[in-house]
């Protein structure tokens, strides 16, 4: 579906409102609502990905290195992370620095 | 290319792993079913709840949810964040739209008129949807032993609509409904034991967690997927907004409540209690109670209270699942 | 081939729901509507129907476990009256608005206070906005039939709309009448399986119940009303196929004697059938009068009825529910309505009666009707009349 909720007309909508394209709301750009970044110290890393289970908005992915990053695309920086990691890795920044 | 599951624990010093219960490396599928993007608060705990929920369940499910905060995050049209089937009809009747679909998949399949299997039915509600306004359902829907899995997501009060009191609230928290002002502490009452429901309905398996404890959590999930009648799991959901604490401690806040005792992690499995974390020293509530903006105004005298009132439950709880120590050959008393 | 017997409609609905081969059956009992759920129960637990029978802890429960139930594909059937069509009110709207196929019989009960679990049409009249399809029945036999043409009108792909049948509490619900029921083959034939184009399934996952903000509300309520109204094309079309093949014709709305009449009356459910004897009597002593029995109710059939009245100058509504502090009827105020915008003068007397289920004889709607004929001709002071009351 391309069209926004603006634009549909109700001949466009699927009967009874169906959404039948599954995780289309990965779309909504979480990252915009941001007002702290995580920074990272990767040679603390352990790669344990605790950061990784107890992201709330599941934006951390493990890179080819094996160690965890925030996709700042979904990343709304709530600092979740830098809290719950073992070595002190991450360190939350705030926006714009 | 994405990896199918990651390893979560390894290298862990001993001490973090009791701190987070996760006492191996356990591989954890990378499938996110609540998909990125929901427009969860902050720091929402409760959207870390379902996001662990759904690793555990699997795709062989479908779902039903009550309107609530998930609810609304999760479906604005025209997008949906699911990528499991999923419906949302209204406030109070989840366990028995849940039990609706139960009924017609084991008839159609019954009747040869699908070639689904063993598809399980969950139902999933805040603790308003499910104490309150869902009660109803719920127990009707455990008393006809449906197979299906309710969970009730606990950030104990009606977060939604504005931080209004529900009975899953706390004795003390400051709510919208339930103010703490000259005249009053908050909520009068202590909170509602819906475990305690749940188990009085003599039903196969229920279960407490929290996504503190996010390996213990999916476990508790698989074991209810897996088990052949109702089964019930109470998540406590850490929430920032509503509990008045900075979106990092939000699990952190989880751990504590489990670490002083107000929210045991434990399971009833037909009728036996089994302590999941034992601790031999309960942290003070205090540690627990005083990082969050809805306890702020407690007296000395209150705090005292809560705190008399937890040790003597968590008590009675270690009672429970020390009488349910059963030797082995004996028959228990049903 | 199949004979008539004499059976209670209730029991022949459960049977009609038996040939339909419902897959899932949740209801809560409620006077007058337990003979239905106790026949299904029992043709359940003999093993005649294949079916989940769901003994729900009420009624709001009852059509939330068809939502889930009909949200999978399931053949979807319950049963209610009164009071628990009223708990079950706001799950109604979800039903139709989420174009989910359930079929539902409504024993036309009077809603409390006073409690009274006597017929009249008040259960039905609260529920007009619910978004469902909406037929009623002045015999067993047309209760059954229309139970078969529910189901194939609910789940024909072009309509995925809830079907409810109304019929009176005790005056049918309860009295012993003709059946004929037809074969299984001939059902069977008649009535494909269900088949819900956008299921909840695993393979295929879909979101169902999302929120609407305002920026798509409007639309989606637009695109509610639209496939409502075109569901009256396949509504015909199962009606014309079920009489061509079971023999008995059902149309939107129906007259009796009367082409051509000065004066009609218009009646709905079981009052009909005393109102044809009336009209029979009436008749014979010269009197110009007709019937038009209004059997589909939602949609709404402004065609038929402006089409029956066309020759008309005086039209008589009985209506047996009362919308208090407003026009009365709402069965006459929707006639008026419908009359209004076309233009056609006619005089329209609206009587309320039948409440709470106090009987009308052959005697009372020769009175209705000459009353009627007097008010259309002097006025009245009053927006409807009120028939029956001790004063």
């Amino acid at each position: 579906m391309t069209k926004s909720e603006d634009e549909l007309t109700w001949k466009d909508l699927e009967i009874a409102s169906i959404v039948t394209e599954p995780g289309s709301a990965s779309k909504y750009k979480t990252g915009d609502w941001r007002s702290q970044r995580p920074t990272y110290k990767f040679k603390k890393c352990i790669k344990c990905g605790l950061c990784w289970i107890f992201c709330p908005q599941a934006c951390i992915y493990q890179d080819d290195e094996g160690y965890f990053v925030a996709d700042l695309y979904h990343c709304y920086g709530c600092g979740i992370c830098a809290k719950e990691c073992p070595t002190g890795v991450i360190t939350m920044v705030e926006e714009g620095e | 290319m994405a990896k199918k599951a990651i390893d979560v624990g390894r290298d862990l010093p001993p001490k973090i792993r009791q701190r987070h219960a996760v006492y191996a490396p356990r591989p954890v599928t990378t499938k996110e079913n609540f998909a990125q993007g929901n427009r969860a608060c902050v720091g929402c705990a409760e959207a870390l709840a379902v996001r662990l929920v759904c690793k555990a369940l699997g795709d062989n499910v479908i779902i039903a949810m009550a309107t609530g905060c998930m609810e609304i995050v999760s479906s604005q049209l025209p997008y949906t964040s699911w990528r499991v089937p999923w419906i949302h009809t209204l406030f109070e009747n989840t366990a028995a739209v849940a039990s609706g679909f139960e009924a017609g998949l084991k008839a159609m399949s019954r009747k040869g008129r699908t070639r689904l299997e063993n598809v399980k039915a969950v139902g999933m509600a805040g603790d308003g949807g499910t104490a309150d306004i869902g009660l109803q359902a719920l127990s009707g829907a455990l008393e006809r032993g449906h197979n299906f899995l309710y969970i009730c997501f606990d950030n104990e009060a009606y977060m939604n609509t504005g931080i209004q009191r529900s009975s899953a609230t706390p004795y003390g928290a400051s709510t919208t409904t339930s103010p703490a002002g000259k005249v009053s502490i908050g909520q009068l009452t202590w909170k509602k034991n819906m475990p305690a429901i749940a188990v009085a309905h003599d039903i196969p398996y229920v279960a407490t967690a929290c996504p503190s404890y996010p390996l213990d959590l999916m476990d508790k999930v698989a074991k209810a997927v897996a088990t052949d009648g109702p089964a019930y799991i109470h998540i406590l959901s850490v929430c920032p907004t509503g509990w008045r604490c900075p979106t990092e401690l939000s699990v952190r806040i989880g751990r504590l409540a489990v670490e002083t005792g107000i929210f045991p992690l434990y399971e009833v499995e037909n009728g036996q209690y089994k302590l999941n974390i034992d601790l031999p020293k309960l942290k003070p509530v205090t540690e627990y109670l005083s990082l969050q903006g809805r306890f702020r105004h407690l007296s000395d005298g209150v705090i005292n209270k809560i705190q008399q009132r937890v040790t003597a439950e968590y008590a009675k709880l270690k009672e429970k699942a020390a009488s349910s120590l059963v030797p082995a050959g004996s028959q228990k008393d049903s | 081939m199949p004979s008539k017997i004499g059976m209670e409609v209730s029991v022949a609905i459960g049977e009609a729901v038996r040939l339909a081969n419902a897959d899932v059956i949740a209801a809560y009992p409620i006077t007058p509507q337990t003979h239905i759920v106790e026949h299904l129960a029992e043709l359940v637990a003999d093993g005649k129907l294949d079916a989940e029978f769901m003994p729900v802890e009420s009624e709001h429960s009852a059509m939330s476990a068809c939502l889930g139930s009909a949200a999978v594909g399931a053949r979807t059937f319950t049963a209610t009256a009164g009071q628990g069509l009223e708990l079950m009110h706001e799950v109604l709207y979800i039903a139709s608005s989420m174009r989910l196929p359930i079929v539902m019989t409504v024993v036309n009960r009077a809603l409390s206070a006073p409690l009274s679990v006597w017929g009249d049409h008040s259960d039905a009249m609260a529920v007009r906005d619910t978004g469902w399809i909406q037929i009623f029945a002045e015999n067993g036999q047309e209760v059954v039939d229309n139970v078969l043409c529910a189901f194939r009108i609910a789940e024909d792909r072009r309509v995925l709309l809830p079907v409810m049948v109304h019929l009176d509490g005790f005056h049918l619900s309860h009295m012993i009448e003709p059946i004929l029921l037809p074969e299984q083959g001939e059902v069977d034939q008649f009535l494909p399986p269900n088949q819900y184009p956008l299921p909840l399934d695993p393979n295929k996952p879909v979101t169902m119940g999302d929120f609407g903000p305002p920026a798509i509300y409007t639309e989606t309520k637009w695109a509610q009303e639209v496939n409502l109204r075109q569901a009256k094309e396949v509504i015909l079309q199962v009606w014309n196929e079920f009489g061509d093949t079971f023999g008995r014709h059902y149309t939107p709305v129906e007259c009796y004697r009367c082409e051509d009449c000065r004066v009609l009356l218009l009646t709905m459910g079981s009052f009909s059938e005393t109102a044809m004897s009336a009209i029979d009597k009436m008749r014979s002593e010269g009197n110009d009068v007709g019937l038009i029995r209004l059997r589909l109710w939602r949609p709404f059939p402004f065609d038929e009825i402006r089409q029956a009245v066309r020759n008309a100058e005086v039209l008589i509504v009985l209506d047996r529910a009362l919308s208090f502090g407003g026009p009365g009827g709402p069965v006459c105020s929707e006639i008026k309505s419908a009359l209004y915008q076309s233009g056609r003068k006619l005089k329209i007397v609206g009587f309320v009666g039948g409440l709470g289920g106090r009987d009308i004889s052959i005697a009372g709607f020769e009175e209705i009707i000459n009353r009627g004929i007097e008010i259309s001709e002097v006025g009245s002071p009053h927006e409807f009349e009120i028939f029956g009351v001790r004063e």
